[in-house]
């Protein structure tokens, strides 16, 4: 495991949270802006496991070690459980769009200007 | 050895429930309105009504309850009291108590057959009490999701209704958006203190690990793009004016008042955390501050829609907001009162506003320019003549609630010695004088073809929502100093 230096999880999390964000920035297809979101999610969760597997700071006194780096971990376990309601409700608003009017691109919905 | 046995002689924590009833109360108010709906055969909506209502009062009752009691935590520091989550929560949950009020007469006008609407913004107001009342990250974010995830539905409840829909889809993927940024910030907190709780980074920048600060830095830079995503400050703002006036209105109006009240009482409560650091962050809100204050008064000046207005006008309400929060941080008082009161009186005034523009559904249709406000007088003077003291409180003309919290948020800027953002503040009252009198004037319009525009009969719910805020806004007047002492202790 120490063979791979901390930074370079680090550093894949902040290629893939960078990546997602230029991507939803740029993409136009809903679908493919949800799956950059989810890139930016997982990013998340890789940074997470990163600073829980390698426990970078040290650590408060009179409490066990592997009781507090657990946070880290349950917190993917919450990323994961929000991000699949994220997707049954983001497809659903998906689909309604796609049933009203059998496009979904996000530079056609312009009805909302000022 | 001694540390594993001490763990399993370890007795459990007490839980003190009074800490999260109104939470608690919120989320069964919410099943009890949807097991009720699923069994229901026939499409009657007033039990309905009327178990949110009474869930509602219920909740708020147990909030305000706890005002004066002591600060306390529980659930292994996850949920917290103190005088602000109490407020806070208490006004969350009469938010709730007037959409709900209003929302049955406008669903019905309206034909959409959404009863989900009930139990979703209860669960919606449930996520936002947790964000208000916790000092945990993960909680927080726990929170914002409850509450977003709801809204993206409610938004998009009118089914065969492009705008809805539009705005529900541009909602959701902005919010997720956020969610990720304010996420990401959350992971590098963890990463420099050890735990996702916010009383930790003062500990972990006065330990001065120095290798660390930059994590800390960063992460909460990060945070405070999501959150500022959430409470729409500009530039993050771009997206409110859309979904403000695409959603439904009853929707709108709890996103205007519930989510702003939420995601700015998170981030107050993260910015207090994170005043040790407040010379990375400090120029940043400084400028965000000033153009959220001005940007969205000058936009609004030009606008064609009422909805589409308002939706400007709560994101410069966003900003004066945030001028209380960084008087309070800077000056080290740490200060609620002003924020809370500001925070409560801005959503009466919104909620009454957003109920009177809800008498323009009608039969399926809306139309909310301003024309279609036209006659209101004539047809209905209590509507108009409300709408008329909730845009005056928006204003700031006394004796309303708008010109006390804004009276407040300048003596505490000038006092923090943040007077340029003082002046941006009083020079921005006056500019959106002009669009908020623009309204006044569309609802006492009498134009010839009155009988043309639609209106909605006034109901004893849409009344009593106008009364409710109505009263509210002025009686401000009289709740500032006791909210003052309870939130000074």
């Amino acid at each position: 495991m120490a063979s791979v230096p901390f930074s370079w999880y680090l550093a894949l999390g902040l290629f893939m949270f960078t990546t997602g964000a230029v991507g939803v920035i740029v993409r136009r297809n809903p679908v493919v802006v949800f799956m950059c979101i989810e890139l930016m999610l997982n990013a998340v969760n890789l940074t997470f496991l990163t600073f829980s597997r390698y426990s970078p700071t040290p650590l408060v006194a009179s409490r066990l070690a592997s009781d507090q780096w657990m946070g880290g971990q349950m917190a993917v376990i919450f990323v994961m459980a929000v991000a699949a309601a994220e997707v049954a409700v983001g497809l659903g608003i998906i689909m309604a769009i796609y049933r009203l009017r059998n496009d979904v691109d996000v530079d056609e919905l312009s009805e909302l200007r000022g | 050895m001694d540390k594993v046995n001490d763990l399993y002689n370890m007795t459990p924590p007490g839980i003190d429930w009074m800490i999260i009833m109104p939470v608690l109360v919120a989320c069964v108010t919410g099943l009890v309105a949807f097991l009720w709906m699923s069994l229901q055969k026939e499409r009657d909506t007033t039990p309905m009504v009327l178990t949110t209502l009474v869930g509602m009062a219920v909740s708020a009752y147990t909030a305000f309850a706890q005002i004066n009691f002591s600060n306390a935590s529980t659930f292994a520091n996850m949920a917290m009291r103190d005088s602000m989550s109490s407020i806070l929560q208490f006004s969350l949950a009469v938010i709730c108590f007037i959409v709900v009020l209003f929302s049955d007469a406008y669903l019905k006008q309206k034909q959409i057959a959404f009863r989900e609407f009930y139990p979703l913004t209860v669960w919606a107001t449930a996520g936002a009490m947790i964000m208000v009342s916790t000092q945990n990250l993960l909680m927080m974010f726990i929170g914002l999701e409850v509450l977003s995830i709801s809204l993206y539905v409610m938004a998009g409840m009118s089914r065969y209704e492009q705008k809805s829909e539009e705005s529900a889809m541009k909602y959701f993927l902005l919010g997720a958006f956020a969610s990720a940024f304010f996420l990401y910030g959350i992971a590098f907190i963890y990463g420099a203190t050890g735990s996702t709780n916010l009383d930790q980074i003062a500990v972990a920048y006065a330990t001065g690990n120095r290798e660390m600060l930059g994590l800390l830095v960063f992460g909460t830079i990060l945070m405070l793009i999501g959150l500022s995503f959430k409470a729409a400050f500009v530039p993050f703002h771009q997206w409110t004016p859309d979904v403000y006036q695409g959603a439904p209105t009853n929707v709108t109006a709890f996103m205007a008042a519930a989510s702003k009240v939420a995601a700015i009482g998170a981030l107050f409560r993260v910015l207090i955390a994170a005043a040790p650091l407040q010379s990375y962050w400090m120029p940043a809100m400084f400028w965000i501050a000033i153009l959220t204050m001005t940007i969205p008064n000058l936009l609004a000046l030009v606008q064609k829609d009422v909805k589409r207005v308002l939706g400007f006008s709560s994101i410069a309400n966003a900003g004066y907001v945030l001028v209380a929060i960084l008087a309070a941080v800077k000056s080290g008082s740490n200060n609620y009162a002003t924020v809370c009161i500001y925070l409560v009186g801005y959503s009466l005034m919104t909620l009454g506003s957003f109920a009177v523009i809800s008498l323009t559904a009608k039969q399926g249709k809306e139309g909310t320019s301003f024309e279609d406000l036209n006659g209101l007088w004539k047809r209905s003077p209590l509507a108009a003549g409300t709408l008329v003291i909730f845009l005056a409180s928006l204003i700031g003309i006394p004796p309303t609630g708008g010109f006390f919290g804004k009276l407040l948020i300048f003596q505490d800027a000038v006092g923090a010695h943040l007077t340029p953002l003082a002046i941006v503040l009083a020079v921005n009252s006056v500019i959106s004088v002009y669009y908020y009198l623009r309204i006044a004037l569309a609802a006492m319009v009498v134009d010839d073809e009155g009988e043309k525009t639609v209106s909605a009969p006034m109901t004893p719910g849409l009344q009593s929502a106008c009364i409710i805020c109505a009263t509210g806004v002025i009686a401000m007047l009289f709740l500032i100093s006791p909210l003052q002492s309870v939130l000074h202790r």
